[in-house]
């Protein structure tokens, strides 16, 4: 079930954990994963980087972004919407 | 009446990493100006500086505590520590309400505005690091002391350019003198030593090619340097309590303002500064045995500050020894009065007054004994810090043997 989308975003989330990317299970939290907002910021800034997309992430409100951060497999689907409507 | 003291102290600077290195250095009348390295560095016309050498910051602090502290806030942070480690203070629940954190800085994360600046005029991106703003601004070292030793008094950032750690330093004091806190941890840090911030200081004019020779004939501007030293500042009675050593005691403090000229320096606001120090430490000129000078090396700084020191001291102007340290780390800008605050410290307990370094030829307008080249043995009692900013802003403290 492992992609390529699905080991970067491991490993980004794993950076901020301080993590092994192994120790990153897809249904872990934020919270599970010790990331705090500041860690949450840096990982959005990490994905655009890597993927080069824009994340639709406000950090005033996390809950109403567009970005569903409820845990790890839903920011993976999430980063997989938007490599896939980026322009070829 | 409170009195304050100091109760530790730490640094690091182009003189080494710590305030143990820094002094051993000026004893030696050691010389911490040399090639500066980094990025850009053969596209400026001025290539020497005080940087901090042999510093890999991996080993000092963790990655993700590394992404939001610029050099500035590192510098401070290591400062701090060894600080708070010297002095012995326990931050209880009771004492950290009453102890605070005041900071001189005058560029704030200025590696982290020339990084950024790039990323976005000269490589044209259009995404920086989130943390750009919280590594940048002028408080972050401060409140970053703030939070690493849960201290929550009064905490806040002084900028006056070259006199914003003197100015710290004596906001520290008054808020233990006036009962606002039992103790303050303040010096100042300056991370300036990157493409942008020489640049910006070649177009004045003011800078030295060579060396920084204060109060020599020949001296031709200033040298950048980099770095940062803290103190703690203990009200007397709460030091004494919990045994601590004492280096120091800060007897006096007092600030003016030309109100002149921007850059160029008024030796009435000098004058007005240091006999207001002395007043407010309660002391007779003819006792002051050593003064810091602010001694920058450029032409119109060194000229004006002796003719001062003449009319605040009279004929006892011949008798006190005045030096310049910059000669050794350079001009720290926001920092350097609380590097300089060290060999202040040293005079006081060790009796080894710092030399002013690069001196080669005699200036009549500069005709005091500046200690030149090597330091020398003397028994002081009380010392002046002198520090006088563009602006026009002035800055002095006075410091005596406990």
């Amino acid at each position: 079930m492992s992609d390529e989308v699905t080991e970067k975003m491991r490993a980004i989330i794993a950076e901020q954990a301080v993590l092994d990317p192994s120790e990153v299970s897809m249904d872990a939290t934020l919270d599970d994963l010790g990331i705090d907002s500041l860690g949450l910021v840096e990982a959005v800034f990490a994905i655009e980087e890597e993927f080069d997309v824009q994340v639709p992430f406000n950090a005033n409100d996390p809950q109403d972004s567009q970005f569903d951060i409820s845990n790890v497999q839903s920011m993976v689907n999430a980063v997989k919407q938007l490599v896939a409507a980026k322009p070829a | 009446m409170r009195r304050v003291v100091i109760t530790g102290q730490g640094a690091i600077n182009a003189l080494g990493h710590s305030a143990g290195e820094t002094c051993a250095a000026m004893r030696e009348g050691r010389n911490g100006i040399g090639r500066l390295h980094f990025r850009d560095v053969e596209r400026l016309s001025i290539q020497i500086g005080g940087q901090v050498r042999d510093y890999d910051p991996a080993t000092r602090f963790s990655r993700q505590q590394l992404s939001l502290y610029d050099p500035n806030t590192q510098f401070a942070l290591i400062a701090a520590a060894e600080a708070m480690a010297q002095s012995g203070l326990k931050i209880d629940d009771a004492l950290a309400p009453r102890t605070g954190v005041v900071m001189g800085n005058s560029g704030g994360g200025l590696q982290t505005i020339d990084e950024n600046y790039r990323t976005v005029y000269e490589e044209g991106k259009n995404r920086v690091h989130p943390f750009v703003i919280p590594r940048l601004m002028n408080n972050a070292a401060a409140s970053h002391i703030s939070m690493t030793y849960g201290l929550k008094g009064p905490t806040y950032t002084v900028s006056t350019a070259c006199a914003s750690s003197n100015h710290a330093m004596g906001q520290a004091f008054e808020t233990i003198k006036l009962g606002n806190a039992d103790a303050m941890l303040t010096g100042g840090s300056e991370s300036m030593l990157v493409f942008g911030g020489i640049k910006a200081w070649e177009g004045l004019r003011v800078m030295s090619r060579d060396a920084c020779r204060p109060f020599s004939k020949n001296r031709n501007g200033m040298v950048q340097g980099e770095g940062a030293a803290v103190f703690v500042f203990e009200e007397y009675e709460h030091a004494r309590a919990r045994g601590a050593e004492i280096l120091a005691e800060v007897t006096g403090f007092a600030m003016s303002s030309d109100a002149s000229d921007i850059v160029m320096p008024s030796r009435e606001g000098a004058v007005r500064a240091m006999r207001g120090a002395l007043r407010s430490a309660g002391a007779d000129a003819s006792k002051v045995g050593y003064i810091n000078a602010h001694g920058t090396g450029t032409a119109a700084n060194d000229r004006s500050e002796c003719a001062a020191v003449r009319e605040v001291f009279g004929a006892h102007a011949d008798e006190l020894m005045i030096s310049a340290t910059k000669s050794m780390h350079g001009h720290l800008i926001g920092g350097t009065g609380a590097v300089e605050l060290l060999a202040c410290i040293m005079a006081l307990r060790e009796g080894v007054i710092a030399p002013t370094i690069g001196y080669e030829l005699p200036d009549p307008d500069c005709d005091l004994d500046v200690v030149p080249n090597e330091a020398r043995d003397a028994d002081v009692s009380l010392v002046l810090s002198n520090a006088f900013a563009f602006g026009g802003l002035n800055a002095v403290l006075a410091l005596q043997r406990v």
